[in-house]
């Protein structure tokens, strides 16, 4: 499957994901939303260009606003996270030349260290200014930490879930092939 | 000139970025403030058509709970029908009206329209509802929404074959309301904690309020018929920091499993909102 067949399939099955099982979910607690569809984002091929991602984070984002009922709420958080996501790809990777031969950021291509801290700090990063935006209408400070803390920790779960059950298998390519 | 070209070529993903932002920053400001329709049209028509197919599926896991309900409803207004009530005394004969216009001068102000809910969340903070009916079938902004247990939310986006209510449970929803037992008004909303409770506020803390308490919507809200059922008094707590009660009401609406709703059109809303906005002359 091309890049471009897979990932267009990815962005139909994060939305679908999102909107249809995981909004569905009843509330644990008013502080536990949760978050997968960003997944999406932190696995676009590493040879995405910088303009193109962040394209991608806002249609992506909006696409889901649309379902939700809330205009840009998640397209603003998503385009940070597309544009913060080269640098932090330039500061992981820890082989030379790692971004040439694997196609997108996964365990194996990044290790497993890298690769959680890339979560971790996009996860939290996507929280943190979602749950602001959030907060910026109503709210206290107590819902704000405690949301941006709790939903972290259950987006990096199931994350963690995915990359069990989804395992990517990364072809290790040489320039000469 | 050439500097500015330059700065442009350089710097221009954070440019993108920052153009990015202030678009989606622009869009959720202007939707919270104006709520205007500008954002509903084609893609509101799109995404109602994949919740249409959605909602085909779903609907079977809520068949039991719909038909319980309806089942209830319809009893509830058997027992109001005409045929129940009978006199002992043949001297006073019931004749059920059938001109359209009451001679009496009473004249219909609500109008009851059936409508099929195709999505429903009660997960988030900012809860929608979208139904499968828009302005082609009678549907206005700021329209009532009534499910068969009670208050559900109020219209906000309309288009040609879907609206969008708001629903009870949106961290600005607001409804008048009022007390079964002695008609005090406040007002209820939701804190945005459990979707089974809502708050009722500015009930003044001289009232007696019991746990159990009936609360309806009141005769002062314009959009919602009065008398229709909120919910019960569940925990009662004195705000400290006013002369008032807040006030935790169970729902009478279960959210999570709501088909099918009544949108309410109330055919003076627009002479009373007029009137309303008219600044008043007396000097």
């Amino acid at each position: 499957m091309s890049q471009l067949v897979k990932n267009i399939f990815r962005f139909a099955c994060f939305i679908m994901l999102q909107v249809f099982v995981l909004n569905q979910v009843p509330p644990l607690h008013q502080f536990i939303t949760p978050y997968l569809y960003f997944l999406f984002l932190l696995w676009l091929p590493f040879s995405t260009s910088r303009i193109a991602l962040l394209f991608i984070s806002f249609a992506f984002g909006f696409t889901l606003d649309y379902f939700m009922g809330t205009p840009g709420l998640h397209a603003a958080p998503c385009v940070l996270i597309g544009y913060l996501r080269p640098f932090l790809i330039n500061l992981l990777i820890s082989q030379e030349g790692a971004e040439l031969n694997y196609a997108e950021p996964s365990i194996k291509s990044l290790g497993l260290a890298p690769y959680s801290i890339y979560a971790l700090i996009l996860t939290f990063i996507h929280h943190f200014y979602l749950v602001l935006l959030e907060w910026l209408q109503f709210g206290n400070i107590v819902y704000f930490i405690g949301k941006v803390f709790t939903t972290s920790l259950v987006s990096l779960l199931l994350i963690f879930i995915t990359e069990m059950l989804f395992f990517r298998k990364q072809k290790f390519r040489t320039n000469t092939a | 000139m050439k500097n500015i070209f330059l700065f442009i070529r350089r710097y221009f993903t954070l440019l993108l970025f920052f153009i990015l932002q202030i678009v989606s920053l622009v869009f959720l400001v202007n939707y919270n403030l104006t709520q205007q329709a500008a954002y509903a049209n084609i893609a509101n028509e799109v995404i109602g058509r994949i919740n249409i197919q959605y909602n085909n599926i779903q609907s079977y896991f809520y068949l039991r709970e719909t038909n319980r309900q309806l089942a209830e409803e319809n009893a509830r207004l058997k027992n109001l029908l005409p045929s129940n009530f009978e006199t002992a005394d043949t001297a006073r004969v019931v004749r059920v009206d059938s001109l359209v216009k009451d001679t009496l001068g009473l004249q219909r102000k609500f109008v009851w329209l059936p409508a099929k809910v195709v999505n429903n969340t009660v997960t988030s903070q900012t809860n929608y509802l979208t139904l499968y009916r828009g302005s082609k079938q009678g549907i206005a902004k700021d329209m009532a929404v009534i499910g068969p247990n009670g208050v559900v939310g109020i219209v906000i986006d309309v288009n040609d074959n879907f609206s969008r209510v708001m629903s009870l449970l949106h961290r600005n929803s607001k409804v008048s309301a009022m007390l079964a037992k002695n008609n005090v008004t406040g007002s209820v909303g939701w804190d945005g904690k459990d979707p089974l409770y809502l708050t009722l506020q500015n009930i003044p803390r001289s009232i007696k309020v019991a746990k159990g308490d009936t609360v309806l919507t009141s005769n002062y809200s314009a959009n919602f018929p009065s008398h229709i059922i909120i919910g019960m008094v569940d925990v009662i707590a004195a705000d400290p920091s006013s002369n008032s009660y807040t006030i935790k009401v169970k729902a009478a609406t279960n959210f999570y499993s709501i088909q099918y709703v009544n949108v309410v059109k109330n055919s003076l809303w627009a002479e009373q909102k007029q009137l309303e906005a008219t600044p008043p002359k007396n000097q």
